[in-house]
């Protein structure tokens, strides 16, 4: 039986058009809510699902494990090995994704109204009943172990090592959460179950269907899927303070081009001031072409070929981030250039032109967003996960045009910091070095 | 704002679509393509033009793509940068592409603002106003683009000696982004001879897909669009072509930056021909069968179930290209196993397959999931709208398109046998090993 909480209807005012988005709100027999926007028009169903928590639930000792058994799930389950599921998933011309964050891990698919039932059944199979063999844990291992060679040599990766561990220390995101080649090749197969259990639970699942589906169908469909698993797991991860100060680390590796990773502490996704800096990084770097650092980086200069900034309000921590590359012989004026442009908004504030465009901008976007079954489904779970209620999708623009010219500046005096800016660049920069 | 979720559901009741394409061509020879789908009130505009890298004159390589982004500069109506403000301060996005065998503008915007999408684009094929000051900050800004993807990453480099080996005397041995350089002394004169006898309508397709009406887009396409003359000295596309290929190439890449050793193969193998589409889609089931999934092809359960001699197998085809394509095959050996012998074990897999008959479960199965691939397909009205502008780039004609889901669908056994002995001949084949060191290739 399905009780029904809400249903809206959302008129999304593009410019001038209008979108209409039903989002139901449910809650399936077994208790486990789910959003869902029914669309007949294409004979197919997306379905995603996200489980706060992910791969910082990672036990001491056990770094890579989510990250490895997110990988696993595909590989066999119930009396079938990997090649059998993957055989049976092929023949229904299904598609499963499973993947691993540090705050979540998530499961996306897509299957055909012709032979939903069976490729629902084959999903909540994978999800319930994953086996762990031993063979394709050495494969997938092997896999991973690859990739961590490959990160070890990769510019953008290397910054992110190093700038996440001076970062956040011991934290879980203080280390890269595919693990160690000493890690990953100490964990067993009851590491897997271990991780399996503590990732994959209902009380941190939220869940989202959009396509040629009704809601009489989705809750059996989605207490298939989950009602099995364990109500709850372990505690997650405390709160971490941003723990790098000002400065320049520089990783030397030998390679034409620098990459550069730049941040200071930021603030939390439920602050009242998010919006207000969720503007400012748009006019400051968010915004592509529009972007001062663009402007002035790349238009005016020269410099790059890109460069943007980044809001990252993670679950137990918040940044603001930036990052941009440049040949060696050019990545100290670059920077230059960064650090006269956080300091000068930081100070000098932005203008009402500045931000009547990027209000344009956001609100204008936002609707566009909504074109098609498999977006819908990743913007309703993201804003579940966000904790955000079903009509924040009326009232998301009125929360943006809401934002003044004295609040985006205060922001830009109180948060933006340049003294507490740090960049950790890879490369030969040529006349830059590790400060003290 | 509230309502109750059956009058969401009147609302929202809709007859079931499938892709609906209406194709028309204006008085000065532009081709117009509009895909409907009326689900969101959002419209794809694109400007696809018939011209990519492989028809940069000799010695200016990259010209097509530095064009590319000298587009985005002053026109005698607007200033830098004005455009893609303009995208902006109407919540759209924007954005351009440069490939082979054509270059692409396009824009994603509420579907009202379509007129001024045509405005804008209209205006810059036309009235560009390049300055030195332009040139030579945007070539820097194409040095770091070529750094960013190509000289900061050593399978990239890998990838440009493989097409160069591969590509004897056709312009895709070339890359699109162009050798260093070369795009370091692209001038002004280079971009606007490319500019001015290309950038025309009748070298042109325009792709409108969303939530339009075709007979509002043919006015407003006539009225945008059809003002501007055709280019009457057009040139016929000339390309020289690639000669029959009769001895195996081989070729070893060396960077210390490489951090897991692999083998590339790629054969000389046919593309989509318009009319004639049928060994390409044959094609397409021959790369699933060999490489598609590491589960269920040829290369990966002999090489990653049956013996744990790689951690990555893969096969790939590019079906949609003006001119013979390739057909490659790439193989990451395991921990401890060398290069010379997962490539024994690869060529065994494939004279294997060669040797067997086609299992008709593995043929039932890919035959499925591309006939899936068309209904998800419809999901995504950019992805429609690139596959029309792309075909129309390359030769084929919107009845090809159309064509295709057929064609692949009546690809039998028979068909994947002979396209496999055909174009899986080791004569016509180049093959390179990409290591860290001289003592990984050993």
């Amino acid at each position: 039986m399905i009780r029904l909480i809400a249903a809206f209807v959302f008129g999304l005012n593009a410019i001038a058009a209008n979108a209409d988005v039903a989002i139901q709100e449910l809650t399936t027999p077994s208790g486990i809510n789910v959003w869902l926007v029914e669309e007949h028009s294409i004979p197919f169903v997306a379905l995603e699902i996200n489980f706060v928590g992910g791969t910082a639930l990672d036990e001491d000792g056990k770094r890579g494990a989510t990250n490895l058994m997110m990988a696993l799930i595909e590989e066999g389950s119930g009396d079938m090995i990997a090649q059998e599921f993957q055989a049976a998933r092929e023949a229904l011309a299904a598609t499963y994704e499973f993947d691993s964050y540090d705050d979540g891990v998530t499961i996306s698919a897509k299957f055909l109204t012709e032979n939903r039932d069976q490729a629902v059944a084959l999903l909540a199979q994978a999800i319930n009943q994953p086996r762990f063999d031993q063979d394709a844990i050495d494969r997938v291992r092997g896999q991973v172990l690859a990739n961590i060679a490959s990160s070890a040599k990769n510019p953008n990766r290397i910054a992110g090592e190093a700038f996440y561990s001076a970062a956040f220390g011991d934290h879980p995101y203080g280390s890269d959460d595919s693990g160690t080649v000493e890690t990953v090749n100490a964990l067993t197969q009851d590491d897997m179950f271990t991780a399996h259990r503590n990732a994959l639970v209902r009380s941190r699942a939220y869940v989202s269907v959009v396509g040629d589906i009704d809601a009489e169908a989705v809750g059996p469909m989605v207490d298939q899927l989950l009602a099995g698993l364990p109500e709850d797991g372990p505690a997650l991860p405390d709160h971490v303070d941003f723990g790098l100060t000002g400065g320049v680390t520089v990783v030397p590796f030998d390679t034409p081009q620098s990459v550069a990773l730049f941040g200071q502490a930021g603030l939390k996704r439920d602050d009242e001031d998010f919006f207000a800096a969720y503007i400012l990084n748009t006019i400051l770097g968010g915004n592509g072409p529009q972007s001062i650092l663009m402007e002035e980086v790349r238009e005016k200069r020269g410099l790059t070929y890109g460069i943007y900034s980044y809001l990252v309000p993670k679950d137990h921590a918040e940044m603001w981030l930036g990052s941009v590359a440049s040949a060696n012989e050019r990545m100290v004026e670059t920077l230059d250039v960064v650090m006269d442009q956080w300091s000068r908004v930081a100070t000098v504030g932005v203008s009402q032109e500045e931000l009547d465009a990027a209000k344009t901008y956001l609100t204008g976007e936002y609707p566009l967003r909504f074109d098609s079954n498999q977006a819908i489904a990743g913007i309703m779970v993201g804003m579940q996960v966000e904790g955000l209620p079903v009509d924040y999708v009326i009232h998301r623009n009125d929360y943006i045009n809401a934002v003044t010219l004295d609040d985006v500046n205060r922001v830009a005096r109180e948060i933006l910091d340049p003294e507490a800016l740090h960049f950790v660049v890879v490369g030969q920069p040529v006349g830059l070095e590790t400060t003290e | 704002m509230f309502r109750t979720l059956f009058a969401a559901l009147s609302l929202l009741a809709m007859p079931a679509i499938a892709e609906e394409v209406t194709t028309f061509t204006l008085d000065n020879g532009m081709d117009v393509v509009v895909i409907e789908d009326h689900r969101a009130p959002v419209v794809v505009h694109m400007v696809w033009y018939r011209r990519g890298s492989a028809d940069e004159p000799l010695g200016q390589s990259g010209v097509a793509h530095f064009l590319e982004h000298l587009l985005f500069k002053a026109t005698d109506n607007m200033s830098s940068g004005e455009l893609s403000e303009v995208v902006a301060a109407n919540g759209g996005s924007d954005n351009a592409f440069t490939s082979y065998d054509y270059t692409a503008y396009y824009q994603r915007v509420a579907a009202d603002r379509l007129p001024l999408m045509m405005q804008m684009e209209a205006d810059r094929m036309v009235n560009l106003r390049l300055s030195a000051a332009d040139i030579a900050t945007e070539r820097d800004v194409i040095l770091e683009e070529r750094n960013m993807r190509v000289e900061n990453n050593p399978s990239a480099l890998a990838r440009e000696q493989m097409m160069a080996a591969q590509y004897l005397n056709h312009r895709y041995g070339v890359p699109v982004i162009g050798w260093k350089h070369e795009m370091e002394s692209l001038e002004l004169e280079d971009a606007l001879s490319f500019y001015d006898l290309y950038y025309s309508p009748n070298n042109a397709v325009l792709v409108v897909a969303g939530d339009v009406d075709p007979n509002e887009v043919r006015t407003l396409a006539d009225q945008y669009y059809g003002v501007i003359p055709p280019e009457e000295n057009l040139p016929e596309r000339l390309r020289a072509e690639e000669p029959p290929q009769t001895a195996a190439r081989r070729l070893t890449f060396v960077d210390p930056r490489v951090s897991q050793p692999y083998l590339a193969r790629s054969y000389l193998a046919p593309e989509r021909d318009s009319g004639d589409q049928r060994k390409a889609a044959a094609l397409v089931y021959l790369a699933e069968m060999l490489g598609g999934s590491p589960f269920s092809s040829a290369l990966g359960t002999a090489l990653q179930f049956d013996a744990q001699l790689a951690v990555y197998t893969g096969a790939g085809y590019d079906a949609d290209k003006l001119d013979d394509t390739t057909f490659t095959l790439s193989v990451a050996p395991a921990e401890g196993v060398a290069l010379s012998a997962v490539e024994a074990a690869m060529d065994a897999a494939i004279a294997d397959f060669l040797a067997s008959e086609v299992d008709p479960n593995r043929l039932e199965s890919i035959r499925t999931q591309l006939r899936a691939g068309q209904i998800y397909a419809r999901d995504n009205v950019e992805g429609l709208a690139n596959r029309y502008g792309a075909a129309l780039s390359q030769g084929l004609t919107v009845q090809d398109v159309q064509d295709w889901p057929a064609v692949l669908e009546a690809v039998t056994a028979e068909d994947i046998k002979a396209v496999a002995a055909e174009v899986l001949d080791p004569k016509r084949s180049v093959t390179m090993w990409v290591a860290a060191s001289e003592g990984e290739l050993k």
